[in-house]
């Protein structure tokens, strides 16, 4: 069977997948749905507080009368954002991990897989908390700039992919060690391929299939991390909307409007669990011999 | 045996040290250092003052010089005071590490006695219905955001149904005894205990489903031995060492959903110290809450090293660990 259709006969990651494109082509439609409703997303209306669903507010105003519908499209463009570019950067770090530990073996392979070991052990949400704590002022970046909302959003990125990356290098070193065993490696070993080539050039394109299973399971994950650190209020600052960020004042808000504390995190479960199950699915239909739920 | 138990031990320490260096140095960055906070509260503070008073406390000095100051006097057991409660920092944390240690203990006991079951029977028959309704359990408590369950909790707990508090820990006035705390545990536990779930039982059924596999279980059940025993006594007890090493090293995610879940039930441990303490500038107890919180991760670890021995008689630790 084809690794293609092997992933179509998974029904639940074929729907998950139909899912996040929608949700996708949702969020960056979210201007769009903006000008057709004739809402604002930072609009605020102290008068159409709490509002119920009508024509105009689908899904009703917030606490501070702004439309709930189109501020979770602008939320799922940022929490998509956030999750598939900070899902790159650890997938480019844990395949720089893996692939030099998986190559050299030895005492470097100890060290690295050590390390990874110790950062997957450490209690990670304090220590990420303390680095989106950190004021970026007393490094040395301008007050302005160390607060404004394109700041807020790269630094949410380099902190979760400093989380995220050890799975991308476990899995990535696994293979690279059992690749670099082959003929096709001695040979080009033979012909005088230096490290760096035989690396990039004959070990990367055969372990592509473990990044790219590895990096779709970990979109998931970053997703749920940076959720709870905006919710917490330590990641995308408001009035930018994230779904974590939206249930910030939920939590008072639960006694008068229990539904503003039901859809962001609704659409954070749905979008976790289907980038789960998408790759579930392409675990099995690229990497057959691993299995679905084996490690 | 020992000699591992020292190797282990003295690496543990060093991770320690390293991870009290990083720590210190990050506080330092957080925004408000102590002198900005006087500044704050007394208009009339010059910036000559300023400076003076940095001095007069050693701020001036290099990162290093305060880093092994704090160091020494921390090794003498003189870790500071708390700014946001005026107690020494040891007073405040240790019931809150007592709080947050029955909060993990008991949710990772009832994790592993709902998951571990729940595992096995999904071995036993691969792609069964049960196997498939598992699995999807297991997908759900994975990708669930903890505090977004707490909500819905409270929503239909507390709100709703109105039969458990929404938060805190014991009522006012009352003695604080296990029983009346008890109805205050009971949503942080199930918070706690559902999203752990999910993982541990996709790692008992992976390694249950490996054992089954393995030659011996073939001739345990080609002499007769009953299907029960086959699966309960020869194939998990094997599989429990890779679980044993799962439980180990997720010791830290517990650790940081437990932060998550008292935050959000206004349940007093470690968790929520750290982040009100990191929250309001207060430097001593984030240092060190940070610190014991990697130090009981470490310490999981090394415990679950040494389960190994008892679990695995196969496992020498003379031998270097492949």
């Amino acid at each position: 069977m084809s690794a293609g259709r092997r992933f179509l006969s998974h029904p639940i990651s074929v729907l998950s997948l139909i899912v996040l494109v929608l949700l996708g082509a949702a969020a960056l439609a979210a201007p769009l749905v903006e000008g057709w409703l004739g809402v604002d997303a930072n609009a605020v209306s102290l008068f159409n507080r709490f509002g119920p669903p009508s024509a105009e507010n689908w899904l009703g105003t917030d606490e501070l009368g702004r439309d709930v519908l189109v501020r979770l499209l602008y939320g799922g463009r940022v929490s998509l954002f956030v999750g598939i570019a900070a899902a790159l950067a650890s997938a480019v770090i844990g395949t720089i991990v893996g692939l030099i530990a998986g190559f050299y073996g030895g005492r470097l392979d100890d060290f690295l897989m050590r390390l990874t070991d110790g950062v997957i052990a450490l209690p990670l949400l304090p220590l990420l908390i303390v680095l989106a704590a950190v004021d970026l002022g007393k490094l040395g970046l301008p007050a302005a700039l160390a607060q404004s909302d394109q700041v807020s959003l790269y630094r949410i990125i380099v902190i979760v992919s400093l989380a995220g990356w050890t799975t991308v290098a476990r899995l990535v070193r696994g293979a690279a060690l059992s690749v670099r065993q082959r003929e096709f490696v001695l040979a080009a070993t033979a012909l005088g391929a230096g490290n760096a080539r035989l690396m990039l050039v004959h070990i990367l394109p055969n372990v592509a299939s473990p990044i790219v299973v590895a990096t779709t399971l970990s979109i998931g994950n970053i997703i749920l991390l940076e959720s709870v650190l905006s919710f917490l209020g330590l990641g995308i600052q408001p009035p930018l909307p994230s779904w974590g960020n939206m249930l910030t004042n939920a939590q008072e808000l639960i006694w008068s409007a229990p539904l503003l504390a039901i859809y962001p995190g609704l659409l954070i479960f749905v979008t976790v669990i289907a980038f789960n199950f998408v790759g579930d699915g392409l675990q099995d239909a690229l990497d057959p011999r691993s299995g679905p739920q084996r490690r | 045996m020992l000699r591992f138990v020292a190797v282990r031990l003295l690496q543990a320490l060093i991770v320690l040290l390293v991870m009290s260096f990083l720590i210190y140095g990050l506080i330092g960055l957080m925004p408000g250092d102590p002198i900005d906070l006087m500044i704050n509260a007394n208009p009339n503070l010059s910036p000559s003052d300023a400076a003076r008073l940095r001095a007069l406390y050693g701020l001036d000095l290099p990162i290093w010089t305060r880093y092994l100051n704090w160091l020494a006097a921390a090794l003498q057991g003189d870790l500071g005071y708390s700014r946001l409660i005026s107690q020494p920092v040891l007073d405040v944390l240790k019931p809150r590490l007592l709080n947050t240690l029955l909060l993990l203990s008991i949710s990772l006991v009832l994790a592993l006695a709902i998951a571990i079951p729940l595992g096995v029977h999904a071995a036993r028959k691969p792609n069964s219905v049960t196997d498939t309704a598992v699995n999807l359990l297991c997908f759900a408590g994975i990708s669930v955001p903890p505090f977004w369950l707490a909500l819905l909790f409270i929503i239909l707990f507390s709100v709703t149904l109105g039969i458990l508090p929404a938060g805190g820990m014991a009522p006012i006035g009352g003695d604080g005894g296990l029983a009346e705390r008890l109805p205050y545990l009971v949503m942080p536990v199930a918070t706690l205990t559902l999203v752990s779930i999910g993982g541990y039982t996709r790692f008992v059924r992976a390694a249950v489903l490996e054992q089954l596999r393995q030659d011996y279980i073939r001739t345990a059940r080609a002499k007769g031995v009953s299907e029960r025993s086959v699966v309960w006594r020869h194939a998990l007890r094997n599989a429990m060492i890779p679980v044993v090493t799962i439980v180990a090293l997720g010791f830290g995610s517990l650790f940081s959903g437990a932060l998550v879940t008292e935050t959000m039930f206004a349940y007093l441990g470690m968790g929520k110290l750290i982040y009100d303490s990191i929250l309001g500038n207060d430097y001593n107890i984030a240092l060190v809450g940070l610190l014991l919180a990697t130090l009981m991760t470490l310490a999981g670890n090394l415990l679950a090293d040494l389960g190994y021995a008892a679990l695995d008689p196969r496992i020498s630790f003379t031998e270097t660990r492949t």
